[in-house]
């Protein structure tokens, strides 16, 4: 009788838990929206959207990357020191500084590709690390936090560089359909990332990594090439939202491109459900998790609040989310 | 299980037993052989200017890669130790003019409160050191710009509080003072102290360790509170010695700080760890830049100040693939 008691009396909670920790994010989400429908005047407004998207689409493209990485139980540091080197790549390219020749028709195509690559090609670095000297994830791509943004700024030697290329800033300056294009960049990124752990066998086999590596090694999963896949693709993303960054203010300053992504992007993923622990990866919940960090950075300052105190709601935003997550997981 | 000669026991006492040593001796004979190397190349490498004015500056950071270890010795990890600092240097601005045990009281005091808040986030909600101390360092920045009105807070020259930072006792800078008492405190705890025990023990394994019987939940909170401590009194050094309390100061420091432990051959995994090589770790790095500066000024080569992260990056690089080396040739300890 008694245990019978229990068990429903637990349940509900559990269930309640369990509830806020799928839905808590989306719940707060709406919540912020309707407030600031009441609240903030001019919030239903085309400008306003296209303000908090533009300013979170970076931050959802790394954070995509970021989520993959954490997926499989590790996390990857450098992801702005490399958003800081591909942001530095493409006006030394425009501006012809790398190969000797200005010819849109050359320069604009090896201005995307190049940073791309070299961004994938240290995230494999990473990744190689990784799984090569078993290193921990935090050590092995704390070396290109350090190395990355100083690499960066050699090259630039710490100078601010200016260009004007529209065909190349049509990434983050241009519109698709009324739609910015980082936005755009954004939607298909977290599209694919979705389809990637959902639709997907190599998705299927990121979860099994993450969930417990031995057991996943055991059933013929490659868990290390497996884990070199998604530090690669957390620095071509992380390439490409450096890119977006510099065109989006037709300068580049390695001193600044990225900084401090790498824990914007961590608490994205944390708010929006993925624990750090691995086996699990929620891709529309690291882009809501984005959004809700965002809205309550733009529902404080709309409404008079310093961006100090903003800091501190974010803080404690983190630790509740985290707090929910955790104990949905418990019981 | 068998016997020994007396002179296997010697040879056995040379070799390094384990990783930890190993890395330790790997880490000190490293730092000899910048010293060696620096002392022959420049001139003024080993003058008491250099020395003392490196110290002066370095203590900072040894004084959180201090904190960091013993935190990561519990096998978590503190990353608000940099927004601490930045908080903590406001806070003791603010109380400078009240005299220098204000300013010096005040600043340890909210690295105390941050460390104890870290310490409950951790243990009481349960959430994991990486986030909690993530929060925190949001937090604490935030409460620093909110603080100081988002402008460097001018510390006050009536009171002796800024000799804290900028003086000497005994021809000794003050900060190296401070952080020479932290680090001997810290190894007698950890080498002669049954907390030291207590501390790697939870980092081994914190299911075993609550069986023993030891009081988990007290040492994690124990180690964030000294971290947040330790920190505190590095916003202290920092507001003295630069005259301001300063807001937006302080980031990267816990990565610097993660580094320096790192090298000095503690693992992240926690269960392992020395003060001492901790110590040697902080020093490494800091002198690379130190004598990046001489090469300098040498004028053979002109390396600008943005090499010493690619220089630190791939000391980082280096030593972690040793370690990972060794590791793999020896057992875990």
């Amino acid at each position: 009788m008694t245990i019978a008691e229990d068990t429903t009396g637990s349940s509900r909670r559990f269930n309640l838990a369990a509830w806020l920790s799928r839905y808590g994010t989306l719940l707060a989400f709406l919540l912020l929206i309707a407030f600031n429908v009441v609240a903030t005047p001019n919030f239903l407004s085309l400008q306003t959207l296209n303000v908090n998207l533009t300013q979170v689409a970076t931050i959802v493209i790394v954070a995509v990357g970021m989520t993959l990485v954490i997926a499989t139980g590790g996390i990857d540091l450098s992801v702005g020191s490399l958003m800081a080197i591909a942001g530095a790549l493409a006006p030394m390219i425009l501006m012809g500084a790398i190969a000797p020749t200005t010819d849109p028709l050359v320069v604009l195509p090896l201005a995307f590709i190049v940073p791309l690559v070299v961004a994938g090609l240290l995230g494999w670095f990473n990744g190689f690390l990784v799984t090569h000297y078993s290193i921990q994830p935090i050590v092995a791509t704390l070396v290109l936090f350090t190395a990355g943004r100083g690499i960066a700024q050699v090259m630039t030697n710490g100078n601010l560089q200016v260009f004007k290329n529209p065909p190349f800033q049509f990434v983050a300056l241009g519109h698709v359909f009324g739609i910015p294009t980082q936005v755009l960049i954004m939607i298909v990124v977290v599209a694919a990332a979705a389809f990637l752990i959902k639709g997907t066998a190599l998705g299927r086999q990121i979860l099994a990594v993450g969930g417990n590596e031995k057991a996943a090694r055991l059933s013929g999963i490659p868990a290390k090439r497996v884990k070199r896949f998604v530090y690669v693709i957390s620095g071509v993303l992380a390439g490409l939202a450096g890119l977006i960054v510099v065109a989006r203010n037709s300068a580049s300053d390695a001193n600044l491109v990225g900084l401090g992504m790498e824990l914007d992007a961590i608490a994205a993923v944390a708010v929006g459900g993925t624990l750090l622990t691995g086996g699990r990866a929620n891709i529309i919940g690291t882009l809501l998790g984005a959004c809700v960090i965002q809205l309550v950075r733009y529902t404080l300052l709309a409404n008079g609040v310093p961006d100090a105190a903003a800091l501190v709601v974010k803080a404690a935003l983190i630790v509740v989310a985290v707090y929910i997550q955790q104990s949905a997981d418990r019981t | 299980m068998m016997q020994e000669s007396p002179r296997s026991n010697i040879v056995a006492a040379l070799i390094p037993r384990s990783n930890l040593q190993l890395a330790r001796l790997c880490v000190i004979t490293v730092v000899f052989a910048l010293l060696i190397f620096g002392a022959l190349r420049y001139d003024n490498f080993l003058s008491s200017y250099n020395i003392l004015s490196f110290l002066r500056y370095n203590s900072m950071f040894m004084l959180i890669a201090l904190g960091m270890a013993l935190v990561i010795m519990t096998g978590g990890i503190d990353l608000s130790v940099g927004g601490t600092a930045a908080m903590t240097s406001v806070v003791a601005a603010i109380l400078s003019p009240y005299g220098w045990p204000a300013g010096l009281l005040g600043g340890m005091a909210a690295g105390l409160a941050v460390g104890i808040v870290n310490g409950l986030v951790v243990t009481r909600l349960r959430i994991q050191p990486f986030i909690a101390t993530l929060a925190a360092m949001l937090a604490t920045y935030g409460t620093a710009l909110l603080l100081s009105g988002n402008q460097s807070v001018s510390a006050s020259y009536d009171t002796a509080f800024v000799s804290i930072g900028q003086d000497d006792f005994l021809g000794f800078p003050i900060p190296a003072w401070i952080a020479i008492a932290c680090y001997v405190v810290g190894w007698i705890a950890l080498e002669r102290h049954p907390v030291g025990r207590r501390i790697l023990a939870v980092g081994d394994g914190e299911a075993t360790a609550k069986l023993m019987g030891l009081k988990v939940g007290r040492t994690l909170l124990g180690v964030y509170a000294t971290s947040g401590l330790l920190a505190g009194l590095a916003g202290v050094i920092l507001a003295a010695q630069f005259g301001a309390g300063q807001p937006t100061e302080g980031v990267g420091w816990e990565l610097f700080a993660i580094s320096s432990v790192v090298v000095g051959g503690t693992l992240l995994s926690g269960g392992v760890g020395s003060v001492g090589a901790t110590l040697a770790g902080a020093i490494l790095l800091a002198m690379v830049f130190n004598i990046l500066n001489f090469e300098n000024g040498l004028g053979v080569i002109s390396l600008s100040a943005y090499w010493q992260s690619v220089i630190r990056g791939a000391f980082l690089l280096v030593v972690v693939i040793l370690q990972a080396k060794l590791m793999n040739g020896r057992s875990p300890r």
